[in-house]
């Protein structure tokens, strides 16, 4: 059983997944734990195969379903996982953040959307089975399927939400199957040019063959480069995800604000490196010239939206699109430090995301509004929730040791290396705009002025609340541990970055980037 | 600044004294608000035992060793390391001496003045001081600028402590500034020395990477000096100087000892370590463009001393007077002499002393009278003739008159000067001394020799003890630094 645990990874969630729909059907209770228990199999399998991976000599594990071989030339079709050690740390961080939120989403499901606990587990484990999938096969169509069964228990989770989130999966569904339609027909010009789905096979097709001016390939990576930055919500394509993600369930949110968006960063390193190339990719297209222009269109429009809004929910889905032109920066600025910047902004992007929305889900509870005026006092009423949720904002700002502190320094210094300056500005912007964000937010709790400037208490710290209202009264255990705990990981990924940047640079060696030397 | 030869010793007291504040934390919060005198009673105990365990390090340092900790492998070349040297001692002896005897004033403060929140104000506090030693210790640039950043948000909740509409302003103002800084200017400035100094393998170390600076361009190098000076937006080089007026809305103890010794002290620090152990004196004295930074120095100097003559409310005349000799302490690292440096190293140590004793007096009035304004203080002195007799005393010192300590520091500055043959940095010298005359003599001579307008006056006496014993010792201790000298130039590697 140890020498497959890759299989394991996927098979705990995907059969928990069955499980919950058939036993829920007689027993509700019995899903949560089923939800719990398989994601926490699934991580164990998970750092198993971590190991695996390091003490291995070429540092993959792969593992192919259904007993086919791949002495074929080029590598035949068939269902191949595949783990190298970018994919297993992305496989990890969905393990990880899917077991918090199990575990944080015992309350919410019950009192949010009562009754469908076996529906909300069973698309809850299948979404994290397709997205641990996609950070594992080792096939191009594979990687589709995995894309889409995604989405579409994306779909259903968000759907379950407030009376708007019909509208707003609708706009969802749209933009995605747009997406992931791009994305397939990518692929088939793909298989039409080198005859194989497989990952590795591509790749070495394009080098044997020397496709790299091929027209046929240059639209594919058009194709699959314009759906992958579809689904990851880039800016200007990301009108489907602030209104998803402040209608879904609070669950819902915390799961999917976290991990979709930067799976799919991971879908274009993945692309990018292992199945392009760095030759073809940065060298015979003219990405590495124009994408870093949008990324600074991206983070800007993303940051000056986010400024604009009033509801803590909201903001941060803005957050989350400037992010992500974080992450696209870093790997368009084509350098060594933009990757490892890029892939460590994965990590720690989600555990701080988790972490925010975690936070945001307990203020909702208790003050029944996230919006920004329903805050003030709320430090007292809530300590605990509240630095919890205000370590995950110190970690978006980048100060240190925060694991955001980390990858931003990666980032600074990769554009640094590129001498993209419009790169590095635009960071520093955004970072300043992060700062207002969450002064603000701080403000709004601890001061007792109106935005307008009105004094609302009477000198010595009245806040102009009753004594109900400031009373000690922190969120249910359920849901403050997870917050917690996430808070902590923000805290550790932090301080122990280089282990993990040691795995990310293993990872990176056998790429020849360019590292900025000869200054 | 350090000897040719020293011995390092790995020690763990550097950490003790770094986290001995943020473990009283917990003490003070567990205590709270309904055992007042056990939180007092912990915010004192740890303010002793850091500034004992900072002591206990000065035997060791005057014998010429310096002490190493390293905390843990931050990036592949540049650890988290604490190191103990002359310098960083002598500051770290400031903060935390002056700690103890903030403690006391605010006791005395805050329960006169019936504050809010005092749990949170002492909680922060801890946490501020624990930042400004592990400043005063850090072993390289990137230590340096993470408790640089602990610091400025630290110190947040105590500037809006008032959490009314000015105070919104004045935090507003000082995070402003200071992220803005920090984040956008210091960072790249780090950066860029982490990619290509040395070839990507640089440590940044105060010790090891000295002048390797010298490798960039001319013009790098005044990018690398503007981006560092400004950067360091805690040292109140004009035009970045407008947070510290601001965040006077603070208590009173907190501007006494954060926004006269800590924080701002914490800024010209970093300059000053990174002017004389990252640049390094030969560097800079070779560097073009580094006169235009003597020219920055002295013009925020003049400047700040011009607009505290104009203002009448104390707090805030004090703060452009702070401004005004932290400028001295920037004078003294851009003159690039080991005299000059040496001079600013003293300024730190001699002026917080002076300052805060200043603060304190302002706010024993505030206590006891209630009164903000220079104007109102006619015949003061006769009601209050201890706080105003300190105020007399620290006015003294910051001016620069023998036999108090504010002289020394300003000797050595003169005399780094005049090693660099710069008349016109001498005359200013004398100029902004004359201006200090002019705004600060001014208060206690109002207080004493003035008679009030009213007599609707006469319940006024004198402020609670608490207030009282700290500013008398803070004033004794002006006279105490002008004899100590020697040591002090000893711990600073001026004299052997």
């Amino acid at each position: 059983m140890m020498e497959n645990a890759i299989a394991w990874i996927l098979i705990f969630p995907l059969f928990g997944s069955v499980a919950c729909a058939i036993l829920g059907m007689t027993n509700r209770k019995i899903c949560y734990p089923i939800a719990v228990l398989s994601l926490a199999c699934a991580l164990w399998a998970g750092i198993e195969t971590l190991n695996q991976l390091i003490a291995s000599e070429e540092h993959t594990v792969a593992y192919l379903l259904g007993g086919w071989t791949l002495d074929a030339y080029p590598r035949g079709v068939g269902i191949e996982l595949h783990a190298d050690i970018l994919g297993i740390l992305i496989t990890l961080v969905v393990l990880g953040v899917g077991l918090i939120v199990s575990v944080y989403s015992k309350l919410p499901v019950q009192e949010e959307t009562p009754g469908k606990e076996p529906l909300f587990y069973t698309l809850f484990l299948l979404q994290v089975t397709g997205l641990a999938g996609i950070c594992l096969t080792g096939d191009a169509f594979n990687l589709y399927v995995l894309i889409e069964v995604a989405a579409l228990t994306g779909y259903g989770l968000i759907a379950m939400g407030s009376n708007r989130a019909a509208a707003a999966t609708f706009n969802y569904v749209m933009l995605g199957t747009i997406g992931a339609s791009f994305y397939l027909l990518g692929v088939g010009y793909l298989y039409i040019k080198t005859g194989t789905l497989n990952m590795v096979g591509i790749h070495d097709v394009i080098e044997a063959n020397g496709l790299a001016d091929s027209a046929t390939m240059q639209v594919a990576f058009v194709l699959i480069g314009m759906g992958i930055l579809i689904k990851m919500a880039f800016f200007p394509f990301h009108a489907w995800l602030p209104n998803a993600y402040c209608n879904a369930p609070t669950a819902t949110s915390s799961l999917l604000a976290p991990l979709v968006t930067k799976v799919m960063i991971y879908v274009m390193i993945r692309m990018v490196l292992s199945v392009f190339g760095v030759e073809f990719s940065f060298e015979s297209t003219m990405w590495t010239d124009v994408v870093p222009w949008l990324v600074v269109v991206a983070i800007v429009c993303a940051a000056v939206m986010a400024l604009a809004q009033r509801e803590i929910k909201r903001m941060l889905s803005y957050l989350i699109v400037a992010e992500v032109g974080y992450m696209v920066g870093g790997v368009w600025i084509y350098n060594y430090y933009g990757f490892i910047g890029s892939i460590f902004h994965v990590i720690s992007d989600a555990c701080m995301t988790l972490c925010l929305f975690l936070g945001a889900g307990l203020i909702l509870r208790k003050a029944k509004t996230t919006h920004f005026d329903g805050l003030r006092g709320l430090f007292s009423k809530m300590p605990l929730t509240m630095t919890g949720f205000f370590i995950g904002g110190f970690s978006i700002i980048g100060l240190p040791p925060t694991c955001g502190f980390f990858s931003k320094w990666y980032l600074i210094t990769g554009g640094m290396v590129s001498e993209r300056w419009e790169y590095m500005v635009v960071l520093m912007f955004s970072t300043m705009v992060m700062v207002v964000l969450f002064f603000r937010l701080i403000e709004r709790i601890h001061l007792a002025v109106t935005e307008s400037g009105q004094n609302l208490g009477h000198g010595h710290g009245d806040l102009g609340l009753t004594e109900e209202q400031t009373r000690f009264d922190e969120g249910p255990l359920s849901m403050l541990i997870p917050l917690l705990v996430s808070a902590s990981v923000v805290l550790i990924v932090g301080i122990y970055n280089q282990d993990i940047v040691s795995l990310i640079e293993i990872f990176l060696d056998e790429f020849n980037l360019p590292r900025g030397e000869g200054h | 600044m350090s000897a040719p030869e020293v011995t390092v010793i790995e020690d763990i007291r550097p950490l003790i004294a770094f986290i001995a504040p943020l473990i009283g934390v917990i003490g003070i919060v567990w205590a709270g608000e309904k055992r007042k005198n056990l939180r007092e009673t912990f915010t004192f105990l740890v303010a002793t035992i850091q500034a004992s365990v900072v002591l206990s390090m000065v035997p060791l340092l005057l014998s010429g060793g310096i002490i190493e900790f390293k905390i843990w492998q931050m990036f592949t070349h540049v650890p988290l390391m604490l190191r103990v040297d002359g310098f960083g001692l002598l500051f770290a002896c400031v903060a935390s001496l002056l700690w103890i005897a903030t403690t006391v004033y605010a006791i005395g403060y805050m329960r006169g003045l019936h504050e809010h929140a005092q749990t949170r104000f002492y909680s922060f506090f801890a946490i501020s001081l624990s930042a400004t030693i592990g400043v005063a210790f850090s072993a390289n640039l990137l230590t340096i600028y993470f408790f640089y950043e602990m610091l400025s948000v630290s110190t947040f909740p105590l500037v809006t402590h008032m959490q009314d509409k000015e105070a919104r302003t004045g935090g507003r103002t000082y995070l402003g500034y200071l992220l803005f800084t920090s984040l956008c200017l210091l960072l790249p400035a780090l950066s860029w020395c982490y990619v290509w100094l040395d070839g990507g393998t640089v440590t940044m170390d105060f010790l090891a990477d000295t002048g390797k600076v010298g490798a960039f361009s001319q013009t790098t190098q005044i990018i690398l000096l503007i981006l560092f000076t400004f950067g360091f937006a805690k040292a109140g080089i004009m035009p970045l100087h407008s947070w510290l007026p601001g965040a006077m809305v603070a208590p009173t103890p907190v501007s006494a000892l954060l926004h006269a010794v800590a924080v701002v002290k914490v800024g010209v620090f970093c300059v000053i370590r990174v002017y004389s152990d990252i640049f390094g004196v030969q560097v800079l004295q070779e560097l073009d463009g580094e006169d235009w930074m003597i020219g920055i120095a002295c013009a925020t100097i003049l400047i700040s001393s011009l607009i505290a003559l104009s203002q009448d409310n104390l707090k805030r005349r004090l703060a452009f007077s702070t401004i005004g000799q932290l400028g001295y302490v920037v004078l003294g690292a851009t003159l690039a002499t080991e005299q000059g440096i040496g001079g600013s190293v003293l300024h730190i140590a001699m002026h917080a002393c002076g300052k805060i004793t200043l603060f304190f007096c302002a706010g024993a009035i505030f206590v006891a009278s209630g009164k903000k304004y220079v104007s109102e203080l006619r015949g003061l002195g006769r009601k209050m003739p201890i706080t105003m007799g300190a105020f007399m005393i620290g006015s003294l010192s910051v001016i620069g008159l023998p036999p108090l300590g504010g002289f020394v520091s300003k000797w050595y500055l003169v005399l780094g000067a005049l090693d660099r043959d710069m008349l016109w940095v001498v005359v200013i010298l004398l100029i902004s001394s004359l201006l200090n005359v002019f705004y600060l003599l001014p208060v206690a001579v109002t207080a004493f020799f003035r008679t009030p307008e009213t007599d609707s006056e006469s319940g006024i006496e004198e402020a609670p003890w608490p207030c009282v014993l700290p500013l008398t010792l803070t004033a004794m201790g002006c006279f105490v630094l002008f004899f100590l000298t020697d040591p002090l130039l000893r711990l600073v590697g001026l004299a052997h």
